[in-house]
């Protein structure tokens, strides 16, 4: 288990909790500046905070307040880096030798597990100019396994490979970490990777951690609009509450909808809230049924985009002072009902998915 | 051919460039990716040497050199004989002359190796001495090596410092290029020539040595 709690100021500000388990892939998520690197570093012990705290199995690596602060080469990480650092004057095996501990130096059976691990036998020879970048991931990263880490640290991994490569290193990583029994941290910008990767999700913000939590949750249960914004939920709206037969209803414009989770939240309470667009139902022409009594609503066409099979379509409801709202459905549900621009449908908002959470001013988008 | 001026620039050449590769190191390694109040001045005192004239130089050393300076006087109490016109003092003064010559190709080399392959080798158990030893020396060895060559060289044809604290006392403080100096006013052109040939082949020899072995090394 590894746990972190960091606090800096200058020159990069941070105030970072969260934990991860052994054997769970946990993504750190946020954009570009948002010091999620940072953070990897700190737990390397490359970037001195101005306080914190990290443990790993036990071991207390950090401890600004008993005056505890490991060198990186006590702390046993293995960390993969953006660039991958691999030393360009040694071969492949060369390179994972160096990483080896001690005893281990001259263990081939070993060089040659660790090769085989990231599917790299045969190349023990090669030199990283004559590699690949997707081959020189892999050597990055059976070089920072070859220390046997107490936690895996992966910085934006896939960032220097093509699309093609990244989404075989991908199905790689996915397998690899079966074998792995350590806590892995990866950090990404990349919320579509991080959904694939990842067992957790933390999301990182101008230096602060806002919500860590199951990947589902974190990307359609957000805790704030802060986090909302950050995972890109696509139908973000204010709203308030209102109570009414001793059940709670969400009041959007001049529409009554129906919730069923309504947390710590009361009767006339603002509220932001959320709907993944894959919750938002069709309601086909030709077979009405039950589940249109849902939260219906009618709107009017604005635009579709196709991607991979499915269509998100943007619609605008009259009734909701033409707020925009965004459902997916696969592009065969599409040609089947004959969807144009223009056109009036009627939908339904799953009262399940619906998810509420504190008002937040300005944060209509 | 004065085959006794030639012995004492090949080994005053020799030696500077022999405590100038690990002084030179040093000094570069605290320089790189480095930043800390006073670097600026430190750069300026180690490329001086390059652009004042030999003969200023000399003159400061000298002063310094002398008996009733703090430095002559020191080094005489220590081993009783006096660094002005002497191969100790030439050598010292050979020290400062070609410091530039070495720190400045290693400095740059080792600036040259991205900060994260340092990072890297620290994750990866390496010390920080393992980490210079087994990452930086082998991919900073061009400049290294270039230091080296360039400080011998610049050592051997040294001559204005070398006339202003060394004199020209046969064995111990004529070198190669102050012999080529005497003939020339002695109207001996032949032994001008020929001395002058050799320090030319040794110039042309040793730095296209260099050049070839850096180009193999960046092959790799």
């Amino acid at each position: 288990m590894l746990t972190v709690n960091l606090q800096n100021e200058l020159p990069i500000p941070l105030a970072v909790q969260f934990s991860c388990q052994p054997g769970q892939l946990l993504a750190l998520v946020g954009p570009s500046g948002a010091g999620k690197t940072s953070v990897l570093r700190a737990i390397a012990g490359l970037l001195k905070t101005q306080s914190g705290h990290i443990k790993c199995h036990e071991n207390l690596w950090l401890d600004s307040q008993q005056g505890i602060d490991l060198t990186p080469q006590q702390r046993r990480v293995g960390m993969v880096f953006q660039d991958y650092a691999l030393f360009p004057h040694l071969s492949v095996a060369d390179n994972l030798r160096l990483a080896l501990p001690e005893a281990q130096k001259n263990n081939h059976a070993r060089i040659d597990d660790l090769l085989q691990q990231v599917n790299l036998h045969g190349l023990a020879s090669r030199y990283p100019g004559q590699l690949s970048g997707g081959q020189q991931q892999r050597v990055a990263l059976a070089r920072a396994l070859a220390r046997d880490p107490q936690v895996l640290l992966l910085d934006e991994p896939f960032s220097a490979v093509d699309k093609v490569t990244r989404r075989k290193l991908y199905l790689e990583l996915h397998s690899l970490r079966r074998q792995l029994a350590m806590p892995i941290v990866l950090v990404t910008h990349d919320l579509d990777e991080a959904a694939m990767l990842a067992d957790e999700m933390c999301v990182i913000h101008q230096g602060n951690s806002l919500q860590q939590g199951p990947v589902n949750d974190v990307l359609h249960r957000p805790a704030s609009v802060a986090v909302a914004r950050q995972v890109d939920v696509r139908n973000l709206f204010a709203g308030s509450l209102q109570s009414s037969d001793g059940k709670l209803y969400l009041n959007w414009h001049d529409q009554r909808l129906a919730v069923t989770t309504t947390g710590a939240f009361q009767a006339s309470d603002a509220v932001h809230w959320t709907l993944s667009p894959s919750k938002v139902l069709l309601h086909q022409r030709r077979r009405p049924s039950q589940g249109q009594q849902e939260n219906p609503l009618n709107g009017i066409i604005h635009d579709m985009i196709t991607l991979r099979g499915i269509t998100t379509v943007l619609m605008t409801i009259p009734a909701a002072d033409n707020a925009l709202l965004q459902m997916d459905v696969p592009e065969h549900v599409v040609s089947r009902n004959g969807l144009q621009n223009g056109e009036q449908i009627g939908v339904s908002l799953l009262a399940d998915a619906i998810h509420l959470m504190p008002h937040h001013q300005q944060a209509e988008r | 051919m004065d085959w006794q001026a030639l012995q004492v620039s090949l080994l005053l050449a020799a030696l500077t460039s022999a405590i100038l590769l690990p002084l030179g190191l040093l000094l570069a390694r605290g320089l790189a990716h480095r930043q800390f109040t006073g670097k600026y001045l430190i750069e300026a005192l180690i490329i001086l040497p390059l652009v004042l004239p030999p003969t200023v130089l000399g003159y400061f050393l000298l002063t310094a050199m002398d008996q009733n300076a703090l430095m002559g006087q020191w080094f005489y109490q220590l081993t009783g004989s006096q660094l002005a016109f002497s191969f100790n003092g030439l050598l010292l003064a050979s020290l400062i002359y070609s410091l530039p010559f070495a720190v400045q190709p290693m400095l740059r080399a080792l600036e040259q190796i991205p900060y994260g392959l340092r990072e890297a080798a620290w994750c990866s158990g390496l010390s920080r001495w393992q980490t210079f030893l087994k990452i930086e020396l082998p991919l900073a060895w061009p400049g290294i090596v270039t230091g080296l060559v360039l400080s011998f060289c610049h050592t051997l044809g040294e001559f204005g410092v070398v006339l202003m604290i060394g004199g020209n006392i046969a064995g111990e403080t004529r070198t190669l290029s102050i012999a080529i100096y005497d003939s020339v006013l002695a109207f001996d052109q032949q032994a001008a020539q020929q001395m002058s040939i050799v320090l030319l082949v040794i110039a042309l020899v040793t730095v296209t040595l260099v050049y070839r072995f850096n180009r193999r090394v960046i092959q790799i």
